[in-house]
């Protein structure tokens, strides 16, 4: 026993607590339960779409990219910034139509406005397959945050195992509801813990921003703007448009819009998120400090950098209470991860090819699913392996095709068929593991480009070329049908 | 009052394409390296500006339900 595990115990009691405190007074149906009875208000919105922020990709990934890489970083900073600014526009009328037509999930969504159960199974399958890497992300983070704040006494996999257990307890008892009263503990201990982190550090070993950032500057010339090449202007440009484009396609993401009593809930928070997204600043504050302090760390081990810092700094207790805040960071994404995927396949897998099923059944099923995707997560998690690493770095690729046909979808006239857009999904998702598989993360084959334009990201490949097949195929639709349609007539 | 909203672009207008004129370390902005600075600067902007296009939006009088 010592000083950092009742911190960290507690943090994981605090999260079942109020996961299970969430139901009370609510029939779970499954509205409820995906959706929040689409009746949250602003707060809870706001915390929802803020959990996608504050995972423990940013926790610990976020310092990580700054600890290794220095200005590249910033990239996080501004797409999500730019991803709010077109919320404001693009989701309220998502909103509306999911409330018009009594949606549950993403790919609801698409069944409806183009009128095709297949085109529905189509993009469930893609949300599942970038889904299940995604919550290993999480589980992995919780292993290797319980691991080091707790100085080795808890092994990462028991870690994995207890955190497994109590996420997919607290989501079958009160889905949505679970996140969004858990959250309310993340976001409190991640507000005041890590502006605490991002300024105290700095000052405790430079004293202050200025002098870090002149110290980092004059030890590592050039690392706090970007390289000339590499992850250089063109590749910052490129990531943050392709990544605001794909932010609101994460199919959990997506399905908190639903839950919003009112649009006016969603355009005020367009206001706030982007300033709720500074903290992120703190972070790499932290990621900074630790550059010069815990030199030494290279590959994935980037991602240790806040944990090692602060086991050099403080008191093990202090270091517990920054680790219940970790915990919190992989329990609440991986809350609304499991019981999208879970209704992702009752709803939009197993009713696709069982029409009949009603509503309590999906639901029903939906719950009984959630210890079966948390096992799955599991095991690729304890499993490890090359094939899960490749997935994840695929998974925002995957679901950032969704983006144009869902785009194209909220104009008053549609140009792309129901076949168009099927055609122009499978085309991107086809050319990102074509791309992964290839190892191709830039343009530096193409040697007769200008060496500036080789570093755009690759993803933007994928995007034009799913661009191209959906207007195409839906051109081709369109005109093969038209004479049909005037000989009826 | 729609044309409000094209302000909305001046946001990516600073992120995606400013970065290319400010890509420098100095001169420090309340400690911060100049391109940090100048991205931090635009998330305060980029809130204000969608304030005022808030504040302007019609939709945003209807009574909430």
């Amino acid at each position: 026993m010592n000083g950092a595990l009742p911190f960290i115990a507690a943090a994981a009691l605090l999260a079942l607590a109020l996961g299970f405190l969430a139901r009370r007074g609510k029939e779970m149906n499954l509205e409820q339960w995906t959706v929040g009875g689409r009746g949250f208000g602003a707060v809870f919105v706001f915390l929802l779409l803020a959990g996608e922020i504050y995972t423990t990709f940013t926790f610990l990934g976020g310092s990580g990219y700054a600890y290794g890489k220095g200005a590249p970083a910033y990239y996080i900073l501004a797409y999500g910034t730019l991803a709010y600014v077109l919320s404001y526009f693009m989701l309220p009328p998502i909103w509306r139509y999911a409330k018009e037509n009594r949606l549950y999930s993403q790919s609801d969504f698409f069944v409806h406005k183009y009128d095709s159960q297949a085109l529905g199974v189509l993009v469930a399958l893609v949300d599942i397959v970038a889904l299940i890497p995604y919550l290993v992300l999480q589980f992995k983070g919780l292993g290797i945050i319980v691991e080091i704040a707790g100085y080795g006494a808890i092994s990462s996999t028991l870690a994995i195992w207890i955190g497994a257990v109590i996420v997919a307890a607290y989501v079958m008892v009160s889905g949505v509801h679970g996140s969004a009263w858990t959250s309310v503990a993340k976001d409190t201990m991640i507000v005041v813990f890590v502006i605490f982190l991002g300024l105290y550090l700095p000052y405790h070993y430079y004293g202050g921003l200025g002098p870090m950032f002149e110290a980092i500057e004059h030890a590592k010339p050039g690392f706090t703007v970007l390289p000339p090449h590499g992850e250089s202007l063109w590749w910052f440009s490129s990531t943050v448009l392709l990544t605001a484009l794909g932010f609101y396609m994460w199919p959990h993401s997506f399905g908190s819009i639903y839950t919003a009593r009112s649009a006016t809930v969603i355009r005020k928070n367009a206001i706030v998120l982007p300033l709720y997204q500074l903290i992120l600043l703190f972070v790499f504050f932290v990621g900074f400090a630790a550059t010069l302090q815990v030199p030494g760390l290279t590959g994935p081990n980037i991602d240790l950098a806040l944990f090692k810092l602060s086991v050099k700094t403080f008191d093990p207790w202090f270091v517990g209470v920054i680790g219940a805040t970790g915990v919190l960071t992989a329990l609440v994404p991986g809350s609304m991860i499991l019981m999208t995927a879970a209704t992702l396949i009752a709803n939009n897998l197993y009713r696709a090819a069982n029409p009949s099923a009603d509503d309590r059944q999906v639901s029903q099923l939906a719950k009984l699913l959630v210890p079966v995707v948390a096992l799955v997560a599991v095991f690729f998690t304890l499993r490890g392996g090359e094939t899960i690493v490749a997935l994840l770095l695929m998974g925002y690729s995957f679901v950032t095709q969704l983006f144009p046909s869902l785009v194209l979808s909220l104009a008053r006239r549609n140009i792309a068929t129901r076949e168009g857009a099927a055609a122009g999904i499978i085309a991107g998702v086809a050319t990102v593991v074509a791309l992964s598989l290839t190892g191709t993360k830039n343009f530096h084959a193409l040697s007769w480009l200008p060496a500036q334009v080789q570093d755009l990201n690759i993803g933007i490949v994928a995007l034009v070329v799913n661009f191209i097949v959906l207007i195409v195929v839906s051109l081709a639709m369109r005109r093969a049908t038209a004479p049909a349609q005037a000989a009826a007539e | 009052m729609r044309s409000i909203r094209w302000l909305a672009v001046v946001p990516f207008l600073a992120l995606i394409v400013g970065p290319f004129f400010v890509n420098r370390a100095t001169p420090l902005v309340l400690g911060l390296p100049f391109l940090l600075a100048w991205i931090v600067a635009w998330i305060l902007i980029t809130s204000l500006i969608m304030a005022i296009i808030y504040a302007a939006d019609p939709a945003n009088r209807e009574r909430e339900p």
